[in-house]
């Protein structure tokens, strides 16, 4: 086990994962109350890998991952108001309301997105990592990327670019047992996922990802190798995520008490036990930790409640870079005639109560929806209702 | 002024953007040792290194994230996939990240690649290097489209979309490679996209035309002109995203008939869309049904006779021409 680092080390390395596991709580809960929409994966359970992970970053680093990437960003630094923001689709959120959940991204931390594709990110994760190279620059980019993602063929395409061109990147598998709802002993023939791009020369090592230490300890040394040594590595951290895959997800695949086994290895509560017996942090830094998580999820929440919804004129910006434009790059937005949704006072009235009514709730059912963050998540209760409506017509 | 070969214009593209801006790149299979598997990358190797100019392994959907990537952190990739039919390997990478990022991470992002790939029938490729999949690439939002016909207009289309800074989808057409045309040598002439050619003016029928096709057209408007007495105007728009609409309708206008040339699919084709574009702004000025010309809906055969019949000839054009000018010759 890694010897614990000074008193402000373990304060900011707690304090990171209790916001993280507030904001998702939070995140469900608002979910729950319809004030975020579509899909939404939650990382409670694995902030040891996210806060492991970018403790060993340098603010040049790149980081990239996943659609489960809400702590990645706060553990980089975006201010989780931000993040909420997003959630909500409001213009105050990381993409100003256009990338929602699964697509978080923070230039300004250096953290290039959150990616609905899975495997999608590898790729990118290379080229991010070329432009390093080629630049002559220190930079490694650290790719996050779950158990699933490793048989996407864009794995072990990259594995190979990364190991032929030498770049100065690591690859790190969140491998939280499941693949949705998937284990990873029914979609994978290499188990052990370490092991699966030693073929390309990639040395992989697998450590525990709910000891923030170890997988702190670990992405250094890879990072290190990738920074100096020019050599990529794959990492497979062991983690879980207590909820479901998404808000979305009955969990039939798995039993109450392996979520239970889990949970008695929480990475928070052993990190936390673990420095109050080693009397590095005390009784009251542990709470002041907690205590603020706790004020700034809220203030995130009244600060996405209070961001104003887009404005309809800007569904066409950022499409494209606009400089000497001539032509029609979006037919609807150079059309002499206006598309019915460009401008708010000439759509439709049912189009233009939806957009006030904020257009990513439409067609939910009423009464309450269910919280991913508190419980085994039916499927939205949208399904059953439509079954019912169909017997009706059966009648 | 140089008389150059379609490849050799496109190559001088790369080579005169490699050398005016450091962050310029070209990544692919077979671009530098092979110099391209249709020679455009020749003496790129030579003259920029490995380091600039890099043979990639076959990933297509890794290649262009990696520009992607790349791009994203500031290099101004250019990509080359051996085949547009390759470029089916990419999709995701294309649509789905580079055409996507800018927008869904609000403009925090730029994507400054360009993904060049050749296309189009004629050399008894048969169905898996020969389509034309302008109008799939046509249907992204995000995305640019340069389909250029001469080696004037492929160069400085080129060094344009490599100065741009948004993903531009780039096609070729492999039997324009060794065509011939007057090229400038002037390294900052470019080509904004968005700005159709008139290739010859005419008052009778509109023929619009892309990469190959913008040559049938003219041949086209030749026979019109010598055997029935009809001015044809024909018109390569160039750029597909942006569109020049404006010089077609423009043209539409006047001669209050139009044809449209591609060597792509029928449903839903270029053709298709810019049929549907120019009904809607000009339906007033037509005095006959827009007509298409398109390659036939089939995969591309291999037997020399069957893949000429699935591509269309000048007789096709007139023959489209003269049905839209029935009653007024």
């Amino acid at each position: 086990m890694a010897d614990l680092p000074d008193a402000a080390t373990c304060y900011e390395l707690l304090a990171r994962m209790a916001l993280i596991r507030r904001f998702e709580e939070e995140a469900g809960r608002q979910y729950q109350r319809a004030r975020a929409g579509g899909f939404l994966h939650l990382a409670i359970g694995e902030e040891a890998t996210i806060v492991g992970a970018t403790a060993a970053m340098r603010d040049e680093d790149y980081l990239i991952g996943t659609y489960r990437t809400h702590g990645h960003a706060i553990a980089r630094g975006t201010e989780p108001k931000r993040v909420m923001a997003e959630l909500f689709g409001r213009v105050d959120g990381t993409s100003g309301g256009r990338g929602g959940s699964m697509h978080i991204f923070d230039a300004e931390h250096r953290f290039m997105g959150g990616y609905g594709i899975v495997g999608g990110n590898l790729p990118i994760a290379a080229g991010l990592a070329i432009a390093s190279d080629y630049k002559g620059e220190d930079a490694v980019t650290v790719c996050m990327f779950g158990d699933g993602a490793s048989n996407a063929g864009n794995f072990g395409e990259t594995m190979n670019l990364a190991a032929l061109w030498s770049l100065p990147v690591l690859f790190l598998v969140e491998n939280n047992l499941y693949g949705m709802g998937t284990s990873v002993e029914r979609h994978s023939a290499q188990t052990d996922l370490s092991a699966k791009a030693e073929g390309y020369g990639i040395a992989g090592r697998r450590i525990d990802g709910m000891d923030v230490l170890a997988v702190r300890d670990a992405v250094a040394e890879g990072v290190r190798a990738a920074r100096e040594e020019r050599r990529p590595t794959l990492i497979e951290a062991f983690t879980y995520r207590y909820r479901g895959h998404s808000a979305a997800d009955p969990e039939v695949y798995r039993e109450r008490e392996e979520v239970e086994e889990w949970q008695q290895r929480d990475p928070i509560e052993s990190f936390a036990r673990r420095c109050r017996e080693a009397g590095v942090l005390g009784e009251r830094e542990v709470r002041e930790a907690r205590e603020k998580a706790e004020r700034e999820v809220l203030a995130a929440v009244e600060f996405a409640e209070g961001s104003p919804e887009p404005a309809l004129d800007t569904l066409y910006e950022s499409l494209y870079v606009l400089d000497s434009a001539a032509g029609w790059y979006a037919v609807d937005e150079r059309s002499p005639e206006p598309h019915r949704g460009e401008h708010e006072d000439r759509m439709p009235p049912a189009a233009r109560e939806l957009a006030e009514a904020g257009a990513a709730y439409a067609g939910q059912p009423d009464g309450p929806r269910p919280n991913p963050a508190e419980h085994g998540d039916a499927q939205e209760g949208s399904e059953p209702e439509v079954a019912a409506e169909r017997e009706g017509v059966e009648d | 002024m140089a008389e150059l070969r379609m490849r050799e214009a496109l190559r001088d593209a790369m080579a005169e953007e490699m050398r005016r801006d450091e962050a310029v790149l070209v990544m692919g299979e077979d671009v530098g040792v092979f110099q391209g598997a249709f020679k455009v990358t020749e003496g790129l190797l030579e003259e920029f290194g490995e380091r600039r100019v890099r043979d990639t392994p076959i990933s297509e959907n890794t290649i262009v994230g990696a520009g992607v990537g790349a791009a994203m952190a500031g290099l101004r990739p250019v990509v080359e996939l051996m085949t547009i039919n390759f470029a089916l390997l990419a999709l995701d990478q294309i649509v789905n990240h580079a055409a996507a990022i800018p927008y869904m991470f609000n403009g925090q992002a730029r994507v400054p690649l360009v993904i060049r790939m050749p296309g189009g029938g004629g050399h008894q490729l048969g169905p898996t290097h020969s389509h034309s999949f302008e109008a799939l690439f046509l249907q992204v939002p995000g995305l640019l489209v340069a389909c250029p016909s001469t080696p004037a207009d492929g160069k400085a289309l080129l060094k344009a979309a490599i100065r741009d800074d948004n993903p531009v989808v780039f096609i070729e057409h492999e039997s324009l490679y060794g065509r011939r045309g007057e090229v400038t040598d002037d390294g900052e002439e470019t080509l904004p996209f968005g700005q159709a050619a008139v290739r010859c003016d005419g008052t009778d029928i509109t023929i619009v035309g892309i990469l190959k096709m913008a040559h049938v057209a003219e041949d086209a408007a030749r026979v019109l002109a010598n055997e029935h007495g009809v001015k044809a105007e024909v018109i390569d728009p160039r750029t597909l995203r942006p569109l020049d609409l404006d010089t077609i309708l423009h043209s539409v206008r006047k001669t209050n008939r139009a044809v449209i040339v591609e060597e792509g699919w029928p449903h839903g084709g270029v053709g298709a869309n810019l049929a549907t574009l120019i009904t809607e702004q000009a339906f007033d000025h037509l005095d006959a049904p827009v007509q298409r010309v398109t390659g036939a809906d089939v995969h591309m055969p291999y037997s020399r006779r069957l893949e000429q019949a699935a591509i269309p000839h000048e007789e096709h054009v007139v023959k489209a021409a003269l049905a839209a000018l029935e009653g007024s010759l």
